[in-house]
C-alpha cells in the first residue's frame, strides 16, 4: 500500500533520512519510532509531500506520489498531528468537513458524514458539532482531529505523535479508541511516536529508526524477542516481560464470572462472598457504581454502604486496555482484581492478577523456547561479547520474518 | 459569542457617526457655542468654509491616504511572511519604520516642489506616516496563527492561497484590523497639518487661527478633528469585532 524505495532526504550536509526502504501492507499500522532526530517525522512527512524527498521513490496505493499536485495527493491521505491543529475559527463540524469540502462533496452528503464520524470517535454530534475547538479538552480535540483525518475516507492515515500531548489517562483512552476505530475502518496507517509502549500496543509492525536509518522493522514481538542490535535491545528496554503485556488485552484474559448486585441494594448477604473477594454493585443499566469488599463485611449481613463507591472511569479498565495498564491499575489500587467495563461503564467482568501472571509465564516460555532468553538476560559486563550474537543470531531470523511478511 | 454581542459595538458606532454628522452640520450651533466661549472674539467661527465642508475635505484626505495605506500595507505585510518575501522583511520593516519616524511636515515640504500644493503632497505624507501600524500588525497577526494549524491545513490538501484566505487571514483579522484602526486614528489627527500645503480639511481653521491669532478657530478645528478620531475609532473597533471569528473571540 505504501512503498518507500531508497528514500533519502538531505538538508545541506545533514542527512535526515538515509536510504530508507519501507513497505506497509494494506490495513496495517506501521509505527515509526526512535530517538529525536532519527528521521521518523521527516519520513512520515515525505509520504504526503509536506517534505519533498531528495532522492528515491515513494508509492501510495501503487501510484508514484511525485506525479500530480501535492494538494491532490494530500486530500486522499488523512493527516493527524500532535498539536491537532484544529482551525480555531471553525466549529467541530466545519473542521471535520474540511477535506470533503475541498473535494467538492455536496452539502447533503457532508452533514451525515460529519455526524457519523463524531459517533465513531465517541463524541455525540448533538453535543459537539457546533462547539469551537477552544471549548474542547485535549483528548476531545484529538478525537476531532482523528475524525477530520478520516472524513473523506482516505485509504491511508499519517499520524505524527497524535497522542503525545495529553495526560496518561487520556492517552490510554485515545489509544483504546484508536484500536477500536482501526478495527472498524482498516486504514493503512503510518504512526510516529517516541513512546515504546504505544508502539508495542498499536503497531502491527514497528520500524525502529536511528540516524536516518531503519535499525529493525518487524512485528512488536520480533523487536521484543529478537532485537537486531544492541541499540534495539536498549531502546526497547530491560522490562521486556512487562512490555510484552502491552501486546495483550484485558479482553483476552478477563472473566465474566463475577458476583454482581444490581441496583438499589440495602443489604449484602455474605453467602454471596463464597469464593470471591469483591461483589460488584451496579446501577439499573448495569453500570459499575462500586463494590463490596468481602474481607471487610461484618458477620451476618452488612449495609450496602459498607461498599466502596467508585467512578468507573478511574477504577475500572476496558477490554481493549492492555494487560500492562491493567497491572498498573491493580498495583495503584492495591487489589489483585480490577473490574472491566465497556465505553458506557457497564460492568463486563473482572481481570485478576493470576490471569495476568499466566499470560506472562506463557510468553516467557515462548521466549526461552526460542533460546533468546539467555542472550538477552546477559549481565551488562558481557554485553559486548554478545553484541555479535545479536547481529548474527536472532537478528537474522527477525529480519527474515520481517521480509517474509512485508513482501507477500 | 452571540450574534448580538458581535454586532452591538458596530451599531453603537454607527449611531455615533450619525450624531457626528448631525453635529458638524449645525453651523449656527458651533457659532453660538464658540461665541459663548470666546465672548471678545468678533468672529468666533471660521469663515472661509462651513464645518460640513471642512469635515468633507478632511474625510477625503483621510480616506484616500488611509485607503492607499491599507491597500499597500496589508499585501506588503502578507508578502514578507511568505517564502518569496521573507528576504525583504527587514528592508520593509526598516522602510515603514522610517516612514513613521520621518516627520510628516518635512514630507509635505519635500513633496510640494514635486507635486505642487493641494491634496497630493498631503496624501503622500499621510500614506508614509500610517504604514507602520498596518504592516507591523499584519505581520504580527499572521505570525500569531499557530504554525501547526497551517501545517494541518496544508497536510489536508489546501493550497497556499486557500490557506491564506480561509485560515490565516480570518485568524489574524482582528490584529490586522487593530493596526488599520490605529493607523486611521493617527491619520485623522495628523491630517490637520495638511492644511499647511493647501489640502484643506479641519486643519484649515487651526492653521488659520494660529495665523490670525484667533484661538476660537483653533479650538473649532481641533475639537472637530478629535471628535472625528473618536468616532472613527469606535467604528473601526466595531468592524474589528465583526471580523473576529466567533471561535477565537473571548
Amino acid at each position: 500500500m505504501i512503498v518507500l524505495r531508497d528514500v533519502v532526504k538531505r538538508y545541506g550536509d545533514v542527512t535526515a533520512v538515509d536510504h530508507i526502504d519501507l513497505e506497509v501492507a494494506e490495513g496495517e499500522v506501521c509505527v515509526l519510532i526512535g530517538p529525536s532526530g532519527c528521521g521518523k517525522t521527516t519520513t512520515l512527512r515525505m509520504i504526503n509531500r509536506l517534505i519533498e524527498p531528495t532522492s528515491g521513490s515513494i508509492e501510495v496505493a501503487g501510484r508514484d506520489i511525485m506525479r500530480g499536485r501535492p494538494e491532490e495527493l494530500r486530500r486522499h491521505i488523512g493527516y493527524v498531528i500532535q498539536s491537532v491543529g484544529l482551525f480555531p475559527h471553525l466549529t467541530v463540524a466545519e473542521n471535520i468537513a474540511t477535506v470533503p469540502r475541498l473535494l467538492g462533496w455536496e452539502r447533503r452528503r457532508i452533514g451525515p458524514r460529519v455526524r457519523e464520524l463524531l459517533g465513531t470517535v465517541g463524541l455525540p454530534a448533538e453535543e459537539y458539532a457546533d462547539k469551537y475547538p477552544r471549548q474542547l479538552s485535549g483528548g476531545q480535540a484529538q478525537r476531532v482531529g482523528v475524525a477530520r483525518a478520516l472524513a473523506a475516507d482516505p485509504p491511508v492515515l499519517l499520524m505524527d505523535e497524535p497522542f503525545g500531548a495529553v495526560d496518561p489517562l487520556t492517552r490510554e483512552r485515545l489509544q483504546a479508541a484508536f484500536e477500536r476505530i482501526q478495527r472498524e475502518v482498516r486504514k493503512t496507517v503510518v504512526f510516529v511516536t517516541h513512546d515504546v509502549d504505544e508502539a508495542i500496543r498499536l503497531g502491527d509492525r514497528i520500524a525502529l529508526m536511528r540516524d536516518g536509518r531503519i535499525e529493525q522493522y518487524g512485528a512488536p514481538e520480533a523487536l521484543l524477542d529478537h532485537p537486531a542490535s544492541k541499540f534495539v535491545h536498549d531502546f526497547v528496554g530491560a522490562d521486556r516481560a512487562l512490555k510484552r503485556l502491552g501486546r495483550a488485552r484485558v479482553g483476552d484474559v478477563m472473566t465474566s464470572d463475577v458476583a454482581v448486585i444490581r441496583g438499589g441494594v440495602r443489604r449484602v448477604d455474605p453467602a454471596a462472598c463464597a469464593g470471591t473477594r469483591f461483589i460488584y454493585l451496579t446501577g439499573e443499566q448495569g453500570e459499575l457504581e462500586g463494590w463490596v469488599d468481602c474481607r471487610v463485611l461484618d458477620a451476618g449481613t452488612a449495609p450496602a454502604d459498607a461498599g466502596t463507591r467508585v467512578d468507573w472511569r478511574e477504577a475500572a479498565v476496558h477490554p481493549d486496555t492492555t494487560l500492562k495498564e491493567a497491572l498498573s491499575r491493580m498495583l495503584g489500587m492495591g487489589f489483585r482484581d480490577v473490574a472491566v467495563v465497556d465505553e458506557r461503564g457497564v460492568l463486563l467482568g473482572e481481570v485478576s492478577l493470576a490471569a495476568i501472571e499466566r499470560t506472562m509465564s506463557a510468553s516467557d516460555a515462548h521466549v526461552s523456547n526460542l533460546g533468546a532468553g539467555e542472550v538477552l538476560g546477559a549481565p551488562p559486563d558481557r554485553e559486548d561479547e554478545h553484541a555479535d550474537e545479536y547481529a548474527e543470531g536472532p537478528a537474522e531470523r527477525a529480519n527474515e520474518a520481517a521480509d517474509g511478511e512485508g513482501r507477500p | 459569542m452571540s450574534a448580538r454581542a458581535r454586532w452591538t459595538p458596530l451599531a453603537f458606532a454607527l449611531a455615533g457617526v450619525v450624531a457626528f454628522a448631525w453635529l458638524v452640520a449645525q453651523q449656527d450651533l458651533w457659532a453660538g457655542v464658540l461665541g459663548e466661549l470666546f465672548p471678545r472674539s468678533p468672529r468666533p467661527v471660521y469663515p472661509a468654509a462651513t464645518m460640513l465642508e471642512l469635515t468633507r475635505q478632511h474625510l477625503v484626505l483621510v480616506g484616500i491616504s488611509s485607503g492607499l495605506t491599507v491597500l499597500a500595507g496589508v499585501p506588503l505585510g502578507i508578502w514578507v511572511t511568505r517564502p518569496s518575501g521573507a528576504d525583504f522583511r527587514e528592508v520593509v520593516a526598516a522602510a515603514v519604520d522610517f516612514g513613521q519616524t520621518f516627520p510628516p511636515v518635512a514630507v509635505l515640504a519635500l513633496m510640494v516642489p514635486i507635486l505642487g500644493f493641494g491634496l497630493w503632497p498631503a496624501v503622500v505624507a499621510l500614506f508614509m506616516y500610517g504604514m507602520f501600524p498596518v504592516v507591523s500588525n499584519t505581520v504580527a497577526g499572521l505570525e500569531s496563527v499557530p504554525p501547526t494549524v497551517v501545517d494541518a491545513a496544508r497536510g489536508m490538501g489546501m493550497g497556499r492561497w486557500r490557506v491564506l484566505l480561509t485560515v490565516e487571514l480570518p485568524l489574524s483579522a482582528r490584529v490586522v484590523m487593530a493596526g488599520v484602526r490605529t493607523s486611521v486614528v493617527i491619520n485623522i489627527g495628523t491630517a490637520t497639518v495638511a492644511a499647511a500645503v493647501g489640502a484643506g480639511g479641519l486643519g484649515d481653521p487651526i492653521i488659520g487661527g494660529i495665523n490670525v491669532q484667533n484661538m476660537a478657530y483653533v479650538l473649532q478645528g481641533a475639537s472637530a478633528a478629535a471628535l472625528l478620531a473618536v468616532v472613527a475609532d469606535g467604528l473601526l473597533a466595531g468592524v474589528e469585532r465583526v471580523v473576529t471569528p466567533a471561535g477565537v473571540a473571548e
